[in-house]
């Protein structure tokens, strides 16, 4: 049934000129829910997710990395040479034939090819170009560089993740992944502007900016009422029990949240300890919150016997909210990702079986596909040239003869 | 303020239901143009009690959690567990292109609200439901408090110091923030779709789903390698793992900083040298130091401490703003763990008139927000309005557009339909 189900994207064509996490990604939702989406890619500047670890069996290899597997499942990928007036050229075919181009080179960097969107506007007038880069197109820092890292610590959200007593955590990239969802909406809202107007338009996406929405509460707290926050752990200002507690086992732990009353008299009764409903240092959420060193002792001890699954499961029927903290292993065999089918199994011809990640949103007319792994480097490159762009088979030897396809 | 009308989604309708957990949604298509109506219970939302508050007076109008992801919303009351709420539902549902919602899986259902409820009146309507872990499954009955959806997701885990709990990034709901900007993707992919096919659909996002590619580490090390992926600041590089440091204390707080090796490290870690080198901090070990050759994964712990010690006790002689105007001058790969005072003062945010004032009578000034997510060239994104008071719409759609008559709203309202 799924097969024959219509996808949301369908027909339409996609110029990928991004790199490492935050483009890419954006890249593939468009390319999972139906877009056909050309990866522009060169041999000699391999896109940095390349290049990274993981990879797969531990070897590196430029058609071997995890990250890049992730971020740019069911695309094409084309080697061109951009620093090539060739090379340049056939971009512009590609995207003369295609409805969007995304960019996340530094500001600058594709005025300088020629492709800016003023240059690409003149090849297809209702182009929808998307440049999202860390700080934006303008102003004064936008030649800065940068990486999610870097925005992670720049958009506050490094200064308020972990404990008061130690230095913030840097996170890892994580603003890469809170931006691609606001390049989508973006896209997505631009195209269905071009079928009411015919009109296509630039969108400048600064990561930054995007990010920023995420943090909105705390600005305001600052610029209203003057006050900075740091880092509170796991907790919570409004309930208690709130926080990580260890389980049985290594490095094994389980997440509770208890937000009200009803739920405190619950988790109570789960844990087999009703006698501290009536412990006055516990009866009351006040009091709780007096008291949350005693407490999350208290509930330590109970939990560090018990399979955090165990906790998750007796918490969760009781009605209290718990999670184990899931690792890669146990998301592999998660049974609501499993309901799901959230885990594709895909054959790569370097990597062999992977599983990738897929996409979380379901929509009932229009599921999302996943059916081909990423692409080697230059892996479609012929195939667009002779079969897409209709090259004639002299000219792409010229062309490859001569390095255009690096 | 920017008129909707050059909004993107400026034609569209949409229908929010939703509660704490997904109200960022409503806003950014609210941002992008649409006409967006919050519906609040009768009383108020009860993320009206989320702080912060505006001076500490904790109201219900007060709440700046509320005034964040409210803004380019109208907002009205309505039951819905009413008969009389569920039948004003569904009159406004006739006109209406979208509805959100973020309710249990089953509670509109239960109410003749659900979306086949929902296409009888409205064949072409859209309906995003955003929960902790979709409608159907094991797990769709869960409770999702934020903290529970960040540790299923496999981020949590490797989120921390080893020697201490997992941490979830800040303490603000970002669980529920990407599956609500993932609600608002999803929404414009249906309507787009809607725009081509003439159908709509259910869009079903799982809060669980969207972080797990927040932790896409925890999954990929275990599909590639069956091995756990690491928690902690630092990176640990094979074979000889040792461990290289992203955070690092300076004089008045911290910056993030990767001391690359390699041919990177030329790029990323020799200009810092020369910077330190410059003011009198380097010897000729650090200075002789052939970055291109060096391999963190073929250095021993004791030789990355050494080298590293320098980095360390440079960055502590400096400020944030030194280090920072060290890296715009010198393009370095330097950032300061940036401070809510960082972010208002940023000149880039300046330069790019980011900041938006929004009135509010109410509190009797002008409150700054973060502004558009997007600059376009043909269309306008940003707040288009100010965050709603409590049924402070409810005169202009229920009388004005659902024709109600005044005696009818005072009754509604004395029934706690409204």
């Amino acid at each position: 049934m799924e097969e024959t189900m219509p996808s949301v994207l369908e027909g339409i064509k996609v110029v990928d000129f991004t790199w490492a996490a935050l483009g890419p990604t954006t890249c593939d939702y468009l390319a999972v829910y139906g877009a056909e989406v050309i990866k522009i890619e060169s041999q000699a500047r391999p896109d940095l997710w390349r290049i990274v670890s993981p990879f797969a069996g531990d070897v590196p290899g430029i058609d071997r990395g995890g990250l890049f597997a992730t971020a740019n499942v069911q695309k094409y990928s084309m080697a061109l040479n951009l620093s090539d007036k060739r090379g340049i050229e056939v971009a512009k075919k590609l995207v003369q034939r295609a409805d969007i181009v995304v960019e996340s080179y530094r500001a600058g960097a594709m005025a300088r090819l020629g492709l800016a969107y003023d240059d690409l506007r003149k090849v297809k007038p209702d182009i929808i170009m998307l440049s999202t880069c860390m700080y934006g197109q303008t102003g004064p820092l936008a030649q800065l560089p940068g990486f999610g890292l870097t925005l992670t610590a720049a958009s506050g959200i490094s200064n308020l993740t972990g404990w008061p007593d130690r230095a913030p955590q840097p996170s890892g990239e994580y603003t890469d992944f809170v931006v691609p969802r606001f390049n989508v909406l973006a896209l997505m809202a631009a195209l269905d502007y071009r079928r009411r107007t015919g009109e296509g338009q630039y969108l400048d996406i600064s990561q930054m900016e995007a990010a920023l929405h995420f943090m909105a509460p705390v600005l305001l707290d600052y610029s209203v009422n003057g006050r900075e926050l740091s880092r509170t752990g796991n907790r919570n200002e409004w309930a208690a029990p709130h926080g990580v507690y260890r389980c049985r086992g290594e490095d094994s732990w389980c997440a509770i949240a208890v937000t009200d009353d009803k739920a405190w008299e619950s988790f109570c009764a789960a844990m087999g300890r009703q006698e501290m409903l009536k412990d006055p240092r516990f009866a009351s959420l006040m009091a709780r919150l007096d008291h949350l060193d005693e407490l999350d002792n208290l509930i330590e001890a109970w939990t560090i016997e018990r399979n955090a699954e165990d906790v998750m499961e007796v918490m969760q029927s009781a009605g209290v909210s718990a999670g184990v903290a899931e690792s890669g292993r146990q998301l592999d065999s998660d049974p609501q990702l499993k309901h799901r089918h959230y885990y594709h199994e895909i054959d790569h011809p370097e990597m062999g079986r992977m599983s990738y990640s897929g996409m979380p949103i379901k929509m009932s007319e229009t599921p999302y596909r996943i059916t081909r792994g990423a692409p080697c480097l230059g892996e479609h490159t012929a195939y667009i040239c002779t079969e897409i762009l209709e090259m004639p088979g002299e000219e792409f030897a010229q062309f490859m003869n001569a390095g255009v396809f690096h | 303020m920017d008129d909707r009308s050059r909004g993107m989604l400026s034609p569209y309708r949409v229908l929010d239901l939703t509660d704490e957990k997904g109200l960022l949604c409503g806003k950014l298509l609210g941002d992008l143009g649409a006409d967006v109506i919050k519906i609040e219970v009768p009383g108020g939302d009860k993320a009206r009690n989320n702080g912060p508050f505006f001076h500490d007076i904790p109201h219900q109008e007060y709440s700046l959690h509320w005034l964040s992801f409210n803004t380019s919303k109208r907002g009205i009351t309505l039951n819905i567990e009413a008969k009389d709420g569920q039948a004003i539902l569904k009159k406004l549902a006739t006109t209406a292109d979208v509805v959100i919602e973020s309710y249990s899986p089953g509670y509109l259902d239960k109410l003749g609200l659900g979306y086949t409820d929902l296409i009888k009146i409205n064949p072409k309507i859209i309906l995003t439901s955003i929960t902790p872990f979709g409608q159907t499954g094991p797990y769709k009955d869960y409770r999702g408090e934020d903290l529970v959806c960040w540790a299923l997701s496999g981020k949590m885990l490797i989120t921390g110091d080893p020697d201490r709990a997992p941490v979830r990034v800040s303490h603000l709901p970002h669980a529920w923030f990407h599956g609500s900007a993932d609600g608002a993707a999803g929404t414009a992919m249906a309507l787009y779709w809607r725009g081509i096919s003439g159908r709509g659909q259910h869009v079903d996002v799982s809060m669980q789903e969207s972080m797990e590619k927040v932790g896409i580490h925890s999954h990929l090390a275990w599909t590639l390698l069956k091995r756990d992926a690491w928690r902690g600041p630092f990176l640990k590089t094979a074979p000889s793992n040792s461990v290289t440091h992203f955070v690092w204390q300076c004089q008045d707080g911290h910056i993030v900083f990767y001391p690359f090796s390699g041919f990177a490290g030329l790029r990323a870690s020799k200009p810092v040298i020369d910077w330190m080198d410059a003011e009198g901090m380097a010897d000729d070990f650090i200075r002789r130091l052939d970055w291109a050759s060096l391999d963190w994964g073929q250095t021993t712990q004791d030789t990355v401490d050494k080298i590293e010690g320098y980095f360390r006790r440079f960055f502590l002689t400096k400020t944030k703003q030194e280090l920072f105007a060290g890296a715009l001058e010198k393009f370095l790969l330097i950032q300061p763990v940036n401070t809510a005072k960082d972010i208002m003062d940023h000149p880039q945010l300046q330069g790019r008139e980011y900041w938006q004032e929004v009135e509010y009578p109410v509190l009797g000034q002008q409150l700054t927000f973060p502004g558009a997510f997007l600059k376009s060239s043909a269309t306008t994104c940003g707040i288009s309005r100010r965050a709603p008071l409590i049924g402070e719409h409810n005169e202009e759609v229920y009388k004005g557009e659902l024709g109600f008559t005044s005696v009818q709203l005072v009754n509604l309202k004395e029934a706690g339909i409204i």
